[in-house]
């Protein structure tokens, strides 16, 4: 499971003598222990699903939200540690913001996903800072290039997907992913699996309580990464909740 | 454009004054007094200058090339000071040229005319240039864009620019027409700019024009024994 570094794990500066950097690697593991957040992209559009793990009955509704909008046409879901988070999401900002102004249009998803990977790698540079503990997936559509997806982790590099998961239960998601056939549907589609993935791959013995984020852009948002609506969103949860008692109820029979 | 058309001969306050004796483009800037013109046509654009340029009176050079490349498919048309608009020049081909490495694609001809207007309108009270800049990139396919004196970006179908274009927003009103080929810009600007050259004393020499595509950058010069003519008397 988890080895120790012995000493080669003090600072990011520092490699182990089989060439890891150990606290790099301590960092993914904090985005092992957050909820899952898993994002799909299909023929017209993005699709982000966080399960938002409710701790406390107290909490308002709603609050510490994982999907940040970084741009009207981006959108960024993410696990790991929320502050850190935040913090990224405000780069990822100011990084759009200023391409737009120096350059007239918008920012090309893959080049953006380059500068804040760029950004993360940096701390991992030095000693005198730790690294991101936080994995996101930034997700967009717009005419000319079509959808896009891409995810960043700790160590700072950056992948295109069309499908990918973080958080506790990714491999879990990622499998319920491969199953999809994404470059066939549409987004209307692509809510109610997502949904139901998460709802299939959330712990319902060690969780309790959670709330399904979804978000989308694409075709069917004009390009504008929002929230989905209320009534799509709960005719998603509706799906994803009757999907998992037919398979209670087809697990019974075959007993 | 009112902007652009003004006679351009220099900033006298800027240079030290001379006693009578020397000529007096000893003291004046050198100019692109200038013709410049950009069309687009389906799949490309058409653009065209003349190759005065001046300091007062006398001509610097007879055979500029005012159409300079910022990239592979992306070129601007110069009018105003040779100074000012050679080193904006230089700014934005170095900006671009990044850009498109980071990006690894062609650059888009928004960005570039973005680019010039960045430089022309953050440093407006100190040039004087009026740039036209067009190319062609896969996304929208033809474009030009006229960053005149002051630093605004417009794109426009047609646009001329320099103390020659005066002359022909007549012409160009009653001759351009949208949906024109490779062959009819070529023509149109071709004359048009023999037109202005006849009229303007800051423009002449050669008609310079290059047709930039998908396929790449065509240049031509029409020199000045085979200029169009059109006057009877």
């Amino acid at each position: 499971m988890s080895s120790i570094g012995t000493g080669y794990d003090l600072s990011a500066s520092t490699f182990s003598p089989d060439g890891r950097v150990f606290q790099v690697e301590y960092a993914m593991k904090a985005v092992e222990n957050s909820s899952t957040a898993i994002a799909v992209r299909c023929k017209d559009g993005v699709v982000f699903g966080v399960e938002k793990l409710v701790l406390s009955k107290l909490y308002e509704e709603g609050s510490n939200k994982r999907i940040f909008n970084v741009d009207r046409h981006v959108g960024m879901a993410v696990a790991g540690l929320l502050a850190d988070a935040r913090s990224l999401s405000e780069v990822a900002r100011e990084e759009a913001s200023n391409f737009r102004s120096n350059y007239g249009h918008n920012v090309p998803l893959k080049h953006l996903a380059d500068r804040v990977a760029m950004y993360v790698h940096a701390y991992t540079l030095y000693s005198a800072v730790r690294p991101f503990g936080c994995s996101f997936i930034l997700g967009s559509h717009d005419k000319d290039d079509g959808p896009q997806l891409y995810m960043v982790d700790p160590s700072g590099i950056s992948y295109g997907y069309w499908g990918c998961a973080i958080g506790k239960a990714k491999q879990a998601a990622k499998t319920e992913i491969e199953k999809l056939q994404m470059k066939d549907m549409t987004c209307r589609e692509l809510v109610k699996e997502v949904a139901k993935i998460i709802y299939i791959v959330h712990d319902e013995v060690k969780d309790k309580a959670f709330e399904l984020d979804l978000s989308w852009v694409g075709e069917v948002t004009n390009g504008r990464h929002e929230l989905v609506p209320k009534d799509i969103r709960e005719e998603a949860e509706k799906y994803a909740k009757d999907s998992l008692e037919e398979e209670d109820d087809s697990d019974e029979d075959n007993m | 454009m009112a902007a652009a058309a003004t006679m351009m001969f220099g900033q006298e306050q800027m240079i030290s004054s001379n006693n009578d004796m020397a000529p007096d483009w000893t003291s004046k800037e050198v100019s692109t007094g200038t013709t410049i013109m950009a069309v687009e046509y389906d799949g490309g654009v058409v653009i065209g200058a003349d190759s005065r340029t001046t300091t007062g009176a006398y001509i610097a050079n007879r055979v500029t090339d005012k159409l300079t490349p910022i990239h592979d498919r992306i070129f601007c048309c110069r009018s105003g000071s040779a100074a000012d608009t050679q080193a904006v020049a230089d700014m934005v081909t170095y900006q671009l040229g990044f850009h498109s490495i980071e990006l690894d694609e062609l650059p888009l001809v928004e960005t570039a005319a973005n680019l010039f207007k960045a430089s022309c309108y953050r440093y407006r009270e100190e040039l004087t240039a009026g740039i036209i800049v067009a190319g062609w990139d896969k996304r929208r396919g033809g474009q030009v864009y006229s960053v005149p004196i002051g630093g605004m970006c417009v794109r426009q179908q047609v646009s001329i620019g320099g103390s020659g274009s005066s002359y022909i927003y007549g012409f160009m009103d009653a001759n351009y027409k949208t949906g024109m080929t490779k062959e009819q810009c070529l023509e149109l600007v071709t004359n048009a700019v023999s037109l202005a050259m006849e009229r303007d004393g800051s423009s002449g020499g050669v008609v310079r024009l290059a047709a930039i595509s998908e396929s790449g950058v065509e240049r031509r010069v029409v020199l000045g024994n085979q200029l169009p003519k059109f006057s009877t008397h």
